[in-house]
């Protein structure tokens, strides 16, 4: 299981990369790998503001729908067209090709709320355990 | 482990799957694979190659003696005498007042033995419906051989080769190039053991269902996967069955069912006089048609599932019983009663997904029907 330590993560299991006041978003490893065979994303439209922790849209697998939350809070600036015509991409490249959404970040310290690498992998350690 | 898995049964080939680092989940009590490598990928295999799965929760009823016949189809709605050996068919176990406590397959062995095979979930109703039409002068035995054997479920358009070429041309009664007909049964030996297998399956594809003993069954699994066939678990198994438009107990069918209108006539003998638990009822049922159950296919983004609402100009005129991905169809698809007057292929609806309308469209059944070699196409099996 990948978990590329330069990112932040949300005890949701999506994971962030902040550019500047730039925001990128998707699942982790450890989440598409639980969920199984995505077949269908259903994301934002661009404009659209969110908040950090709420709903950012849909995901699902062959088996089942899982919301996506968003790990930081902004307004939506696109939407990772390749992967919803291949939602496969998620399951294959989760931090790079299947990234899901992008924001420009409203509100920087809220990344402090996030987990670290290290504090991620911790969780999903706690997860595998139960 | 959490508590609620402790008391679940294993299957006899538990380690197997842990060895393949299979997915388990619970599963009508069983611990059971959901998925080895990934559904989509098992789910082609079946489509386009072979694969292999374990069905060994599946109810397993030996019913011998010179009263077997008569007993097994007064417990069932089809008419089991009419079976010759090595035939098999499909029939449903039902309440007196008709409603479905199980479907299953029932097997003739041979004159005086059949094997029924039901959902694990009701293993428990198909044997106490047998027991309790035993009287004292039947001459009938019931065997419950659940525990004591190993099934598996070798589908896919390759499986009459690779069946005999792993378990000998005898399993797959090869030698006649085209392998056992469709829904016959053979008994052969496998590792000095009694194998059963039928020209059955419940993907929609070619394939057999195969019973043995927990060691040699093990041994078919290990030798089967050893030759390539891919392992695959209940998830596709669903996909599967779902694009064949076959019923999910418990989903599409169950104690409230109309079996006529979840199309099952088929199942029901009512023409020969046999006497069967819920014959009154279902002889009535037959003319209360109301609604049937339809195929749905998905004309915009967005996946129906179980329990969606489906409507016809704003108003809720049915549910769906059974809903998901095809991915043949690359597309989602979706089983539910209608009333008979929205019944017609081609009639539009929606489907209420997660507070969005989904424009879904009536469409015949099945979604896939596996498509039948031409004459003369069949390759040579390789000895």
């Amino acid at each position: 299981m990948a978990v590329p330590p330069e990112l932040r993560y949300s005890k949701e299991h999506e994971w962030v990369r902040v550019d500047g006041d730039i925001a990128t978003t998707g699942i982790t490893d450890y989440a598409q790998e639980q969920l199984g065979d995505l077949v269908y994303l259903d994301l934002p439209k661009v404009g659209t503001a969110v908040h950090q922790f709420e709903k950012l849209g849909e995901i699902e697998s062959v088996k089942a729908v899982s919301d996506i939350f968003s790990p930081v809070s902004g307004e939506v600036t696109g939407c990772n067209e390749e992967a919803m015509k291949s939602p496969e991409l998620v399951n294959q490249d989760p931090y790079g090709r299947g990234w899901l959404v992008r924001l420009t970040l409203s509100n920087a310290s809220e990344v402090d709320k996030l987990l670290t690498a290290e504090q991620y992998e911790e969780l999903v350690a706690q997860e595998r355990a139960e | 482990m959490p508590d609620g898995e402790r008391s679940l049964r294993l299957s006899p080939l538990d380690e197997q799957h842990r060895a393949l680092r299979a997915r388990m989940v619970p599963f009508a009590g069983w611990s059971m694979p959901l998925q080895f490598a990934g559904i989509l990928e098992e789910h082609r295999a079946v489509r386009n190659q072979v694969g292999l799965f374990d069905v060994s929760h599946m109810g397993r009823l030996y019913v011998s003696g010179t009263d077997a016949a008569a007993l097994v189809s007064r417990a069932g709605t089809y008419d089991a005498r009419r079976l010759e050996p090595g035939q098999g068919h499909y029939s449903l176990l039902c309440q007196e007042d008709g409603g479905i406590l199980d479907d299953f397959f029932v097997y003739r062995v041979a004159a005086d033995r059949f094997l029924v095979v039901g959902n694990s979930v009701n293993a428990d109703r198909d044997r106490e419906q047998i027991w309790g039409l035993l009287e004292p002068q039947t001459n009938a035995t019931v065997e419950d051989r659940q525990e004591s054997t190993v099934m598996l479920a070798l589908q896919g358009p390759r499986a009459v080769e690779t069946l005999a070429r792993v378990a000998g041309p005898e399993a797959a009664q090869a030698d006649a190039r085209r392998g056992l007909p469709r829904r016959r049964c053979t008994e052969t030996q496998w590792q000095g053991e009694t194998l059963f297998a039928s020209r059955t399956g419940y993907t929609g594809e070619d394939g057999f269902e195969l019973v043995t003993s927990v060691e040699p069954g093990r041994a078919l699994w290990e030798k089967l996967v050893a030759a390539g066939v891919r392992p695959c678990g209940l998830g596709a198994r669903d996909t599967l069955r779902l694009e064949a438009a076959l019923a999910l107990y418990g989903n599409d069918i169950d104690t409230t069912t109309n079996p006529w209108e979840a199309g099952l006539g088929w199942a029901i003998t009512l023409d020969d006089g046999a006497d069967f638990v819920g014959r009154a009822a279902l002889e009535a049922a037959r003319a209360r048609v109301e609604r049937h159950l339809v195929c749905l296919m998905a004309l915009g983004p967005g996946i129906m599932r179980s329990g969606c609402v489906i409507l016809q100009g704003g108003e809720q005129v049915g549910r769906v019983t059974s809903g998901g991905y095809s991915p043949t169809l690359a597309a989602s698809i979706a089983m539910g009663y209608l009333p008979s007057s929205l019944a017609a292929e081609g009639t539009n609806v929606e489907v209420e997904v997660r507070g969005k309308r989904l424009p879904a469209r009536v469409v015949p059944r099945p979604f896939y029907r596996r498509p039948v070699a031409p004459p003369g196409s069949q390759k040579p099996v390789p000895s």
